[in-house]
């Protein structure tokens, strides 16, 4: 199996060009600590997915489906643009994208932090549980759709019916807000929001953007409750 | 004077039960929820019957020769598949719907005659792994309480695509059942009502499915079984796409299949009979090659099992296994008379409650109410449900030894005939006391 270890830097290369997903894979599952490059990922689905370890990843390429999928404790960075569902159903740690990712990006995830630093599709935090999750440009349609809890931060604009049917999630959109879907509302920005902004954009590393400048958006809590006028 | 006697006549268009329903609906503007499954007469298993060995086969001497019971779940691809010994599981039901003592009761049942359990929306709660020696962990379109550390542990990953109660429809778990624990593992508020969409959110058809099972399978490093479980619609179509995403294991629930709350006119109206179902699913995993081979993909059916004659009745028309789920919960004691006076009280009857969704079980079984689910002994609901599984196991080998098997999934679709023109149509079996089959130069 290719893995290569750099003496001088301690960090493992894994070529998928020479490995099969299963082995690099099975690799990173294997590890409890240190740094790795995955080289030649060249859209594979589900690379570094179910990462356990605190280790620092890097994937040089662009990914397809799933990258860093239910990751734990990893930090992985992904060197080019990224598939569906991108760091779904995270619990911990922390995934950048360096371009922009596809729809479904932080799927259901739970905790950590997804940074994409581009553009995301559709769909983007859709049934958030608790992430973090800041994207540089502009996301699509239904992002944070039944979105429970955590953030999302929008540096853009946002698409059609965000935060449709959205339970605890805190929306903070920049640009423009295309139509906020069933139950979403526009909320003011106190200060323990602009302090709770400022911190996500610091951690995002986009530390020049003014919180005062964003709106934020939250749920009405009108669909708490069935009752006959809740039908959409 | 009965009503006969005073000449008053009910109609079968507008019967006491739709009277009540438009009643009802003209007095709340909200359509009716609840548990249970279709309650609706459809052909179903009972429309079949077995043709006992006389002189044209051999049957098997009831006390002195075996006739086996275990099946393997999983051999496709997974390196730990499941071996049980009934082909009788328990289906789906979560933690929330459930109260913690019934999730209990059934993995003590279920491990103690050797079958595996099943989750569902809400996630795993470690009693539920404490008690169950096979647990099948449900991947959810909701995904709550969905955790990779979970998924790690279960012995099998059921992939929810459908249920039969309500095929294309999402969850509703009413905020009564919202105890602070249930709302702490979905990552919601207590008290609300908690939504559960009808698709998943990272996917949106078969060829996303066949990543999202590979997704799932690089995570669990290859080594658990992956379900994919559809409620019963255009099942023949379903199945080969199921294979064809990798599952190991499909599970097809018929519309007689139980659900802890949706709409009634879901539950009675959306889906097709078990019966009509599984036939289709045979044919679609014969037709890919994969039906009843070591290597093939196992079929697991559910929807209105109740008895051991279901279950071989299941197996001769192709299944690998059953899936049980509300007569898991009667086993349990859900409908008890012993509670008649308490079922009374909440407008309904032992043998008629259905409103699961209310919380108020008098029986501790769907309901999170501290004292309502004390009163289910979690121990001796698993005796229960351990004596009713040896029955349904019993009653399957004595079918099948009468037809001349040593193992009951060695049953076969030329053991049995039915006894109404529409099962015959449905399961592809003759008319009894004929070789005619309806509907075999049909399509579909």
């Amino acid at each position: 199996m290719d893995t290569m270890t750099d003496p001088l830097t301690d960090t493992t290369r894994l070529d998928l060009a020479e490995l099969t997903l299963r082995e690099v894979n099975r690799t990173l599952h294997e590890m409890t600590s240190g740094e790795v490059v995955v080289t030649n990922p060249r859209g594979a689905h589900s690379v570094a997915a179910g990462l356990t370890a605190p280790l620092l990843v890097t994937i040089a390429g662009h990914c397809g489906y799933y990258a860093a999928g239910m990751n734990q404790l990893a930090d992985v960075v992904v060197e080019g643009t990224a598939g569906v569902g991108v760091a779904e159903n995270m619990m911990s740690g922390s995934v950048r994208v360096r371009g922009n990712a596809s729809q479904s990006a932080g799927a259901t995830a739970h905790g950590g932090l997804l940074v994409v630093e581009g553009d995301a599709a559709a769909r983007c935090g859709i049934s958030m549980k608790g992430v973090d999750i800041v994207v540089g440009g502009s996301v699509g349609h239904l992002s944070a759709f039944m979105a429970q809890a955590g953030r999302l931060v929008v540096r853009g604009d946002a698409g059609e019916a965000l935060g449709d049917s959205i339970y605890e999630a805190r929306l903070y959109v920049r640009g423009t807000v295309a139509s906020l879907g069933a139950d979403c509302v526009e909320k003011p920005m106190r200060s323990e929001h602009l302090a709770e902004l400022a911190g996500l954009l610091e951690a995002a590393g986009f530390t020049d953007d003014d919180p005062a400048s964003y709106s934020r958006f939250g749920s009405a809590r009108g669909l708490y409750h069935f009752h006959a006028d809740n039908a959409y | 004077m009965t009503y006969a006697e005073r000449g008053l006549r009910e109609s079968a268009t507008f019967d006491r039960a739709t009277i009540h329903g438009i009643q009802r609906a003209a007095a709340t503007g909200v359509y009716d929820i609840r548990g249970w499954g279709a309650k609706r007469a459809l052909p179903h298993f009972d429309d079949l019957l077995f043709l006992g060995a006389s002189m044209s086969r051999y049957p098997l001497e009831g006390y002195r020769e075996s006739c086996g019971t275990d099946v393997v779940l999983g051999g496709r691809h997974a390196e730990r598949p499941l071996h049980l010994d009934i082909p009788v599981t328990i289906a789906g039901m979560s933690f929330g719907a459930l109260s913690a003592q019934a999730k209990e009761a059934l993995g003590r049942g279920a491990s103690e005659v050797g079958t595996s359990t099943t989750t569902g929306d809400g996630g795993m709660t470690p009693e539920e792994r404490g008690q169950s020696r096979h647990l099948v962990y449900q991947y959810l379109p909701s995904r709550y309480g969905m955790n990779p550390d979970d998924l790690r542990a279960a012995d099998a990953i059921e992939v929810v695509l459908g249920q039969g109660a309500k095929p294309g429809g999402g969850g509703m778990l009413l905020g009564q059942k919202i105890s602070p624990r249930v709302a702490g593992m979905r990552t919601l508020p207590e008290g609300i009502d908690q939504r559960s969409a009808c698709r998943h959110p990272d996917w949106t058809g078969p060829d996303d499915l066949t990543i999202k099972i590979a997704e799932l399978r690089e995570i669990t490093d290859w080594q658990k079984p992956v379900y994919v479980k559809v409620g019963a619609t255009r099942t023949y179509y379903d199945v080969k796409l199921a294979v064809h995403a990798g599952a190991d294991v499909v599970v097809v629930d018929g519309m007689q299949g139980g659900t802890a709350a949706t709409q009634d006119v879901f539950i009675e109206h959306v889906g097709i009979p078990t019966l009509a179902a599984l036939p289709q699913a045979v044919q679609a995993l014969q037709e890919l090659g994969v039906h009843r081979r070591p290597d093939g993909v196992q079929l697991v059916v559910s929807g209105g099992i109740r008895t051991g004659a279901d279950v071989a009745k299941a197996l001769a028309l192709g299944a690998d296994a059953v899936a049980i789920g509300t007569a898991a919960l009667i086993a349990l004691g859900d409908n008890d008379p012993r509670w008649a006076a308490e079922y009374d009280a909440l407008g309904s009857a032992a043998g008629f409650y259905d409103d699961f969704q209310d919380g108020r079980d008098p029986a501790g079984i769907t309901t999170q109410d501290p004292e309502l689910a004390a009163r289910l002994d979690p121990v001796l609901g698993g005796r229960r449900l351990a004596n009713y599984l040896r029955v349904l196991s019993m009653e399957a080998q004595t079918i099948a030894r009468a037809c001349g098997k040593s193992h009951v999934t060695h049953l076969e679709p030329e053991d049995l005939v039915a006894v109404t023109l529409e099962a015959a149509a449905m399961a592809r079996v003759p008319l009894a006391g004929t070789s005619w089959i309806p509907g075999t130069t049909g399509g579909l």
